[in-house]
């Protein structure tokens, strides 16, 4: 009976883990860069949620979709003031630099303005837990949210890119930027769009994992943002349902691992899997071999 | 052109943003204190100078808060009272975040304005590395709320608070007395010296007092913010009271996920606990019924408790934890050990270190958190813990 318990827990986390991979693996298909600063715009989006939902009162539904605009509009932001500049630039660590500067501007911004002590936060899914086989089993109401959710942010985001004009453009540009610009397609209103996806997901991404495990500091999406983008390599970066693979996986893993393994090793468990994983297959479990043309 | 502009741009706000983040710690840490050692060397030439450090920011921040407040409410009573040995007494506190390396530099910034005595540093890990330079330097430091063992591996240091050890023993005597559960299940982080401390010291008394530990599980600093699975084995173990030596920030998480899955054991938890009433939108329900060991409760009727809390409660808005009770004793401490080694402003920090740590093995003091307190030479003070129950979001002595 746990062991249902135990693995319904981690798709939950694993659901949460996907959505946040979902921003890294987007914006590394079609940017070609690793967004580090990711991970800290799911702080910022719970914060947002925490100040309009648990401190003004405002309605759950209300607060998340203001949340994920704030954090689309941010993302939009970080993109147009600190990559696009350096997108030209010879070498792709500048980039990268330039991602994990953001990510320190973002953390210090929030010690300023929120401060460095933890808050409680109050989960916006207000639903009665869930009790099978006479409460052995009890599922909460965030942990069925969030698989739900997961599952319907998936489902929309293939159905965006397959039927839409802007998803096949995403799949175009993903594939030869210079050819992509040739037919037409405007490849920065691409990548920003990439982008306001990405961090509007990311939001709502904080907003369950901060409601499932509800204290919230400035650092709050840092080690979320790394088990995310491990989930996003291991699932094959730059492929949206490796995200989901990758992401409900490694969360299983983790909590299984916590249960039948050792509670201290979960997270060198995690890496371990992951590093056999890339041995056998390097691009991750759904990722494309490319072969570089000379 | 522009690029570079933009990017310059960026780089500056970049900057901006960092120092104005160091900046503001410091300067609201400093900008109180200065002025004080500013009026007292105008009293007098001659001062002793006491530095605190400990975390105003950062996850431990209610600890540094709380010990940063209480000894300026000491020192200033104490001032206003004439003095140690009709020297004033000057205040410095520094922000450690709860990091060794930035505990070690707060001490070196320390050391700079002239410290003679330390009255910290408030969390272990930290305090561990900052003992081993107040040892080279003989500097006596008398810690508030560091309560690892390792802490006072040197002489130079003392403890205003439990050993972890004793705090093991201590709750599994406690548990045993009370007959609070029979069956036990314990959580503790094995990345922390402080909890993993507190839990083998518990485990072994437990033993011997016939508790049967049901569930043991750990966590990491990595993994503290999921208890689930933790949580569910001690209930599938059938643990009725569950242990939980480590922070508060975490206890939170542990009631809450509880609470989601049904699980309702008697909660015990050490004076790390102490804050969770005070954690901002904490559902102080999810915490009622909730039993801590710590020396202080605000709630007790003694004059001395009284006089303390309502001025704490005036000039910060809260009421005191157990680390300002702690640092409070610490500071009126140094002032026994200081008048009982009759040691002077004008002496080198290592004189007065060796003079002090003689002399405060001779000083029994009734403070805010025990009576009769005496010390050991090797650091360690005797005092017996008082049990308390969160009641309708207070704490309510249980004896």
């Amino acid at each position: 009976m746990s062991f249902i318990l135990y693995l319904i827990n981690g798709i939950s986390l694993g659901s949460v883990y996907a959505i946040i991979a979902l921003g890294y693996t987007m914006v590394y298909g079609i940017a070609k860069m690793l967004n580090f600063a990711h991970g800290d715009v799911i702080m910022i989006g719970s914060y947002v949620s925490f100040v309009t939902f648990s401190q003004m009162g405002m309605n759950p539904i209300l607060s998340v979709a203001l949340s994920a605009v704030i954090c689309t509009i941010l993302g939009m932001v970080i993109e147009r003031v600190a990559y696009k500049p350096l997108r030209k630039a010879t070498s792709p660590l500048a980039v990268l630099i330039t991602a994990i500067g953001v990510s320190y501007l973002l953390q210090n911004t929030a010690l300023l303005v929120f401060g460095a002590n933890p808050v409680s936060f109050t989960s916006v899914v207000n639903l009665s837990p869930l009790k099978l086989a006479d409460g052995a089993l009890v599922i909460s109401g965030t942990t069925l949210v969030t698989i739900v959710l997961c599952l319907i942010i998936m489902a929309c985001l293939m159905l965006f890119i397959k039927k839409t004009k802007a998803g096949q453009a995403m799949l175009a540009v993903s594939e030869d930027k210079d050819a992509a610009q040739l037919m037409g397609i405007n490849v920065n209103a691409t990548i920003a769009l990439t982008f306001a996806i990405g961090s509007g997901l990311a939001a709502i991404a904080g907003v369950l994992l901060c409601s499932a495990y509800p204290t919230l500091t400035p650092y709050t999406g840092a080690m979320p943002g790394i088990k995310a983008f491990t989930a996003a390599v291991f699932g094959g970066i730059g492929s949206i349902p490796g995200a989901l693979i990758g992401g409900i996986l490694l969360g299983v893993i983790e909590i299984l691992g916590r249960a039948y393994i050792s509670s201290q090793l979960s997270d060198a468990i995690v890496f371990a899997v992951l590093i056999i994983v890339l041995l056998v297959k390097p691009s991750g479990i759904l990722g494309k071999q490319i072969r570089e043309k000379v | 052109m522009k690029k570079k502009v933009l990017s310059l741009m960026l780089v500056a706000s970049m900057a901006a943003g960092l120092l104005a983040g160091c900046g503001s710690t410091s300067a609201s840490s400093s900008s109180a204190s200065s002025s004080d050692s500013a009026e007292a060397e105008a009293a007098d030439g001659e001062v002793f100078k006491i530095g605190g450090i400990g975390p105003i920011t950062g996850a431990a921040a209610i600890y540094g808060s709380a010990v940063r407040n209480a000894e300026q409410i000491a020192v200033d009573e104490i001032n206003a009272a004439g003095g140690i040995n009709g020297y004033q007494v000057a205040l410095q506190f520094e922000d450690d975040e709860h990091d060794a390396e930035k505990s070690v530099n707060a001490y070196n910034t320390l050391k700079d304005w002239g410290m003679q005595i330390l009255a910290g540093t408030v969390t272990t890990t930290p305090c561990i590395a900052v003992t081993d330079k107040t040892a080279e330097d003989g500097m006596f430091q008398i810690t508030p709320s560091a309560s690892s063992t390792n802490v006072i591996a040197n002489d130079n240091v003392f403890q205003v608070c439990f050993t972890d050890p004793n705090q093991g023993t201590a709750s599994a005597q406690y548990i045993a007395e009370k007959a609070l559960g029979s069956k036990i299940g314990v959580i503790y982080d094995s990345s922390d010296v402080y909890s993993s401390g507190i839990y083998a010291k518990f485990k072994t008394e437990a033993e011997a007092q016939g508790l049967e530990i049901v569930s043991e599980s750990a966590f990491t600093a990595d993994s503290n913010t999921d208890f689930s699975v933790q949580l569910q084995s001690a209930k599938d173990a059938g643990a009725d009271l569950l242990f939980l030596p480590f922070y508060y920030q975490q206890a939170a998480i542990v009631l809450k996920q509880a609470n989601d899955m049904g699980y309702e054991p008697t909660f015990f938890g050490v004076d790390g606990m102490d804050g969770i009433l005070t954690l901002e939108n904490f559902d102080t329900s999810l915490a009622e019924g909730v039993i801590l060991l710590t020396p202080f409760a605000a709630d007790a009727t003694d004059d001395l408790t009284k006089s303390f809390v309502a001025k704490y409660e005036e000039l910060y808005g809260e009421t005191p934890n157990q680390f300002a009770a702690d640092a409070y004793d610490a500071i009126y401490i140094i002032k026994a050990a200081i008048e009982a080694a009759g040691v002077t402003p004008d002496m080198s920090v290592a004189d007065i270190g060796t003079a002090l740590k003689e002399a405060i093995t001779t000083v029994t003091y009734d403070g805010l958190t025990g009576t009769g307190m005496q010390w050991e030479a090797t650091g360690e003070v005797n005092k017996d813990p008082k049990g308390v129950v969160i009641q309708n979001g207070a704490y309510v002595s249980i004896d």
